[in-house]
């Protein structure tokens, strides 16, 4: 909401700079967004001012920038469009030569009877340039046109920064006086307050006004309840009022002013719609937006005399109801609108008349031919206005305050101060009294706080009394018993609940007045609960330190994504679907941890020749009955060279499947796990077909298993746009890695040397190495420390479908060293066993 | 005899002299101490020699061998220096060409961050609490006291999943919140006449129904802390952020608290961190106001404790949330929120 600062000091005595107002708002809930200046003085930020708010604009020297009058208008000897105007500021006189096309009509008048007040600038102003897009800075200066010495001019509103509007000069209200500073006369600062859910009571010139009051400690100046004549029949013998809907429209008023001239609003008052963001229209539709902005509650006008043409002759009948479904009305912006059956609608006998709270319909708006005006303000269901709102796309100023819930109390208070506007701008007669309808009336509820309850909340101790006083600043009616207060909650706001609710609410705002600031710091005073840990999150961080530590680059996606994008790894299974996607690439949530991972493979494929990276995440899997399951998974993929090239290794070897397994059995032991076996993965098992049935591998942590890698499926890695390397990828389920006990004991380091050595076995081509290396462990016995491949040998002399597997063998025992004898014979063991299991041949 | 000796040696010794490198040193030591050297010879002619010469030419001799033998040996020392000051003269690299690139590893610049989080929170008492991301309706709205018809509650800001129920519908989870009444249920279950206090952080992954700028994602990560006990207050609230505030972003952060709206909370703040980049003075960062917004807080509504188990005529407590991939785009000057989930290489590998 944008709300002129001199408005609210209308209501209230504000004795503190701009900016600390601002400052004093924020931290009550009212976050001041940003300030701008229009006439007043802005702080001297180059003399070490603090910045606390945006703030821009344009400050009006007092000095040179004064209010004027012009007694007449010449014109100019050499230029029909341009005029001399005979001006008194209030000391001297000047000839100021103008062009504003609105000065035209006075030229060759003679001198005025009454002369015309204008803003007046003086040699060496700051103000805009009225030629120039935008807002650019220009200083007056002296110079001849067309023959004419020029050093002042009067000004537009674009030229003093109040509005984009240059077609003519502002012509003052009559009553300007001449002389003044304009700052001093119409200076304003607009404030843009961030108004909060709760706080829609302040969306408002009076509700701001009410806050700077208790902030301050000042009294609010309220409106005059009674301020106006009435005169002619009383508007109860020409109108009545039905409400179908109670809940839907708690209090519906009217009120009818006769005989009004329409006319411009005061200039003042149209300055200050134009700061607050609403175009100024005429007189009466200027009186229920600035009665609107002043109270906070929205009103319409309705043309009479088309109601009384309507009602042929009878009562008029004003009724509200939900439309029926594909009723059409056709609004003020000739729009014809297809209504939904929960729109509320004020109509009369004749039908439809306006969209409740949020729109008028065309045939009753009041025009520049209205003469008698029927005044509605009422009270609407917050909800049910936003949904229309939304519905048929009309944000306005009505629908912004009734989406947030005004207070009922407010029908009467806005459609009196609409009403006493019109007759003081628009001469009009207010009929007596008003027709009021109010079958809901909300219960504004009475809240008891005690001392007790504040210190308990607040950690302060704050007392009865002050409470009440506190209270009392924001229009609470209070009672004092003892430690107790007894706080009624004001009929102006609907945020206050009922019982411990209430207290809490209450509470906010003895807060929100003794002032977050006060409030002090402690640490908490109740014991260090149980601490519980979270094993879980600790071991997955525990798994990301792994994974970096062996190079590779941690990765966060997206969970939604599409079907199409996951599938290319195969077919999923069901997804989890949203009900609303933005956009079909992100319809549901993924299924594989591995499709979103090598998404950024993709993603990076021609950045950077080497990469690798992991996910860890939930995916998510549909179940029909309840929530979706949200199972953990590891996800890896890796492709391009071992290492990033070098300037002079630009063949470095890229990485293959031996490469992921070397990642993936490191991370395993990593996390303590001993007994991890390699089996050919089971493509029956896999989804889809993601893994080349050749170059894959299924993961066995002490018989369970955990997971699966090797190189992608050619047909899954052509849907990518990879680089030309292989891509290696994995997945993980983490619940079930997790299941698994890592060892309890490390290897101890032997004290004694060991002794090494090297075998060397040809065997079958078929036959896998691990079942060669099982062997040669499960001979060699306790002795046997360790067998490790270091070569694998193909070759013709070897014969065809043969290979040769060689190992360095280590010899260890815990206590002594081995004499070569013993070793001898360990290895006798192993070759005789391998000869005979596996037929294989000790080579050379 | 001695005579010979003598220019034995002094032929040797200035021989010596031109001696520049080994090759030529191996060669001088063949011709001059060697089995055929000339010395070697007086040895072999030892025997012709009167037994009265023997003993002063025997002697001689061997001071010639010896005074050989050692400027050989001063003389190898000298080459083998020279050499090595030569080669570390000749033997250079350019220095300026590039190292050799190391493929290394890293943990995403969101999970530092959280990290960084949970560990101050932790430290202070907070253990991490993590729950689901689809949630239903009850739990991210109804049981955080938003009433039926609040605004967050329209479809348009969520991400609603398929498969709820009409009046129980499932959505990804617009805030870590959820796991307040869950966490809160499941303290409550231990003993529900007494239900013990609680000190926890929630982090995880939200979603919000939003157009994907470089301001604003449709994903995100947060973390709520919460403590309920019998004796929990605003002040206390206070403290222990300033406490975080002081952990987090330096120890002379100043804070502010400003009132807020949350309806999971009553009263409720939002605390402000002095600008730490322009310690206040204003900049772009944070809008030329000294402050940035870091966190959302409040004593958790009464309605919330109820729903979790918790009499708030007997508990108190306190709620608070903040971003972490806002923190990291306002500490290292990230302009553009998208860089977290693109998994660029380029912007990953910076952290
Ligand atoms: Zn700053």
């Amino acid at each position: 909401m944008k709300l002129p600062v001199s408005w609210i000091k209308d209501y209230v005595n504000i004795n503190i700079s701009v900016e600390e107002l601002a400052s004093l708002l924020t931290l009550a809930g009212l976050e001041v967004e940003e300030i701008r200046y229009v006439g007043w003085a802005m702080p001297d930020y180059a003399a070490g001012e603090k910045h606390e708010f945006k703030t821009y604009g344009l400050s009006w020297d007092p000095e040179k920038l004064v209010v004027a009058e012009i007694r007449e208008v010449k014109p100019h000897p050499d230029a029909d469009r341009l005029v001399l105007c005979d001006l008194f500021d209030g000391k001297d006189q000047h000839l100021a030569l103008t062009g504003a096309p609105n000065l035209l009509q006075y030229k060759d008048k003679g001198a005025f009877e009454k002369p015309l007040k204008v803003a007046f600038a003086k040699e060496g102003s700051e103000i805009y340039d009225g030629h120039k897009e935008g807002q650019v800075l220009t200083k007056l200066k002296r110079a001849k046109i067309r023959g004419i010495e020029s050093y002042s001019m009067v000004c537009s509103e674009k030229e003093l920064g109040i509005s984009d509007e240059h077609e003519g000069i502002i012509f003052l209200d009559d009553d300007a006086p001449v002389g003044t500073p304009l700052a001093d006369y119409m200076g304003d600062a607009v404030f843009s307050i961030d108004i909060l859910p709760n706080n829609a009571r302040n969306v408002n010139v009076l509700g701001i006004a009410r806050e700077v009051a208790a902030l301050t400690n000042k009294a609010l100046k309220r409106i005059d309840k009674k301020p106006y004549e009435t005169s002619g029949d009383a508007i109860a013998e020409k109108v009545k009022i039905e409400i179908a809907e109670p809940e839907l429209n708690a209090r519906f008023v009217l009120g009818l002013i006769r005989d009004v001239e329409i006319a411009p609003s005061p200039y003042l008052v149209q300055r200050r719609l134009r700061l607050a963001g609403i175009r100024p229209i005429n007189n009466l539709v200027d009186a229920t937006n600035y009665a609107m902005f002043e109270v906070g509650e929205p009103l319409h006008a309705f043309d009479y005399d088309v109601l009384v043409e309507r009602a042929k002759g009878k009562e008029i009948v004003i009724s509200t109801r939900t439309a029926e479904e594909g009723e059409k009305l056709t609004t003020l912006d000739n729009e014809e609108r297809t209504l939904q059956a929960s729109n509320v609608l004020v109509c009369d006998e004749a039908g439809a008349l306006s969209i409740a709270g949020v729109m008028g319909g065309l045939e009753s708006e009041v025009t520049e031919d209205t003469k008698n005006v029927l005044l509605e303000g009422a009270a609407w269901n917050f909800i049910n206005i936003r949904r229309t709102a939304n519905h048929h796309n009309l944000p306005s100023e009505a629908s912004y305050r009734f989406s947030r819930g005004v207070h009922p109390a407010l029908a009467e208070d806005g459609v009196k101060r609409g009403l006493y506007w019109m007759q003081k701008w628009a001469n009009g007669k207010i009929a007596p009294d008003l027709v009021d309808n109010y079958p809901l009336p909300p219960s504004d509820p009475v809240v008891t706080v005690t001392e007790a309850d504040v210190k308990r909340l607040l950690g302060v101790e704050i007392s009865a009394e002050k409470i009440a006083e506190l209270l009392t600043r924001l229009e609470f009616s209070t009672q004092v018993e003892g430690t107790s207060v007894s706080a009624a909650t004001p009929p102006i706001r609907m945020d206050i609940g009922e019982g411990i609710v209430g207290v809490a609410d209450v509470i906010e705002e003895i807060a929100r007045l003794y002032g977050y600031d006060n409030i002090p710091e402690t640490r908490i005073g109740d014991p260090l609960p149980p601490q519980i840990g979270n094993p879980v999150h600790d071991w997955e961080e525990k798994l990301r330190d792994q994974l970096a530590t062996l190079a590779l680059q941690e990765t966060v996606n997206y969970r939604m994504t599409s079907p199409e994008a996951q599938e290319r790894l195969g077919s999923q299974g069901e997804f989890v679907k949203l009900a609303n996607p933005s956009t079909p690439e992100k319809a549901v949530l993924r299924r594989s941890l591995m499709a979103s991972v090598l998404e950024v493979v993709e993603k990076n494929a021609r950045l950077r020749d080497s990469l690798a990276f992991f996910e860890i995440g939930p995916v998510f899997v549909p179940n029909k009955a309840d929530l979706p399951d949200e199972p953990r998974k590891l996800a890896i993929a890796m492709t391009g060279r071992r290492q990033p090239s070098a300037w002079d290794t630009s063949d470095a070897p890229v990485m293959d499947f031996y490469d992921l397994k070397g990642v993936t059995h490191a991370f395993l032991a990593g996390l303590g796990l001993k007994d991890i076996v390699y089996t050919p993965a089971d493509t029956s098992t896999q989804p889809g077909a993601a893994f080349h049935p050749g170059k894959s591998a299924q993961v066995t942590v002490n018989g369970v298993v955990v997971g699966a890698f090797g190189e992608l499926h050619p047909v899954a890695a052509e849907k990518y746009e990879f680089a030309d390397t292989a891509v290696l990828a994995a997945e993980f389920d983490l619940e079930t890695l997790r299941g698994v006990q890592p060892a309890y004991e490390i290897t101890p380091v032997p004290a004694f040397p060991p002794m090494l050595e090297d075998i060397a076995l040809i065997v079958d081509e078929s036959l896998p190495a691990a079942k060669v290396e099982h062997l040669i462990r499960q001979t060699g016995g306790k002795m046997l420390a360790d067998a490790r491949l270091f070569d694998v040998y193909r070759g013709e002399q070897l014969g065809e479908g043969k290979k040769s597997l060689a190992y360095a063998l280590t010899y260890q025992a815990p206590d002594r060293t081995l004499t070569d004898k013993e070793a001898a014979k360990i290895r006798k063991k192993i070759v005789k066993r391998l000869e005979y299991e596996v037929g294989a041949e000790l080579r050379g | 005899m001695l005579e010979r000796l003598n220019e034995i040696e002094a032929a040797a010794l200035e021989a010596l002299e031109s001696v520049k490198d080994d090759e030529a040193l191996q060669a001088w030591r063949v011709a001059h101490v060697g089995r055929s050297a000339p010395i070697k010879m007086v040895y072999k002619e030892f025997g012709k020699l009167s037994k009265e010469e023997r003993p002063a030419v025997g002697k001689r001799a061997n001071e010639v061998k010896v005074a050989l033998e050692a400027a050989l040996t001063e003389r190898a020392e000298a080459i083998k220096t020279a050499e090595l000051a030569r080669s570390l003269e000749e033997d250079h690299l350019d220095v300026t060409l590039p190292g050799r690139p190391v493929r290394h590893g890293g943990i995403h610049p969101a999970t530092q961050t959280l990290r960084r989080i949970l560990t101050i929170l932790a430290d202070m008492g907070f253990q991490v609490y993590t729950s689901r991301e689809v949630e239903s309706d009850e739990y991210n709205f109804q049981h955080l006291n938003f009433p039926v018809g609040h605004p967050a509650r329209e479809m348009q800001d969520s991400f609603y999943v398929e498969g709820g129920k009409e009046d129980n519908p499932l959505l990804m989870r617009t805030h870590t919140s959820p796991g307040q009444i869950r966490a809160m249920r499941e303290f409550a279950a231990e003993s529900p006449e007494n239900p013990p206090s609680i000190r926890i952080s929630l982090p995880g992954m939200c979603y919000r129904y939003e157009q994907i700028t470089s301001r604003s994602e449709i994903q995100f990560n947060q973390v709520e802390g919460l403590a309920v006990g019998e004796n929990i207050t605003f002040s206390d609230l206070k403290g222990t952020l300033n406490d975080f505030a002081r952990r987090m972003f330096g120890q002379h952060a100043r804070t502010r608290f400003r009132a807020q709206h949350f309806p999971f909370t009553e009263p409720s703040a939002e605390m402000d961190v002095e600008c730490f980049l322009c310690e206040g003075e204003g900049c772009s960062v944070c809008k030329k106001s000294g402050w940035l917004e870091i966190l959302g807080c409040g004593m958790v509504h009464p309605n919330v404790l109820q729903a979790g188990g918790y009499d708030p005529r007997r508990y108190t407590g306190f709620a608070f949330g903040m971003g972490p991939e806002r923190q990291a785009m306002l500490r290292h000057n990230i302009k553009d929120i998208r860089y977290f989930w693109g998994n660029d290489a380029r912007f990953l590998e910076q952290f």
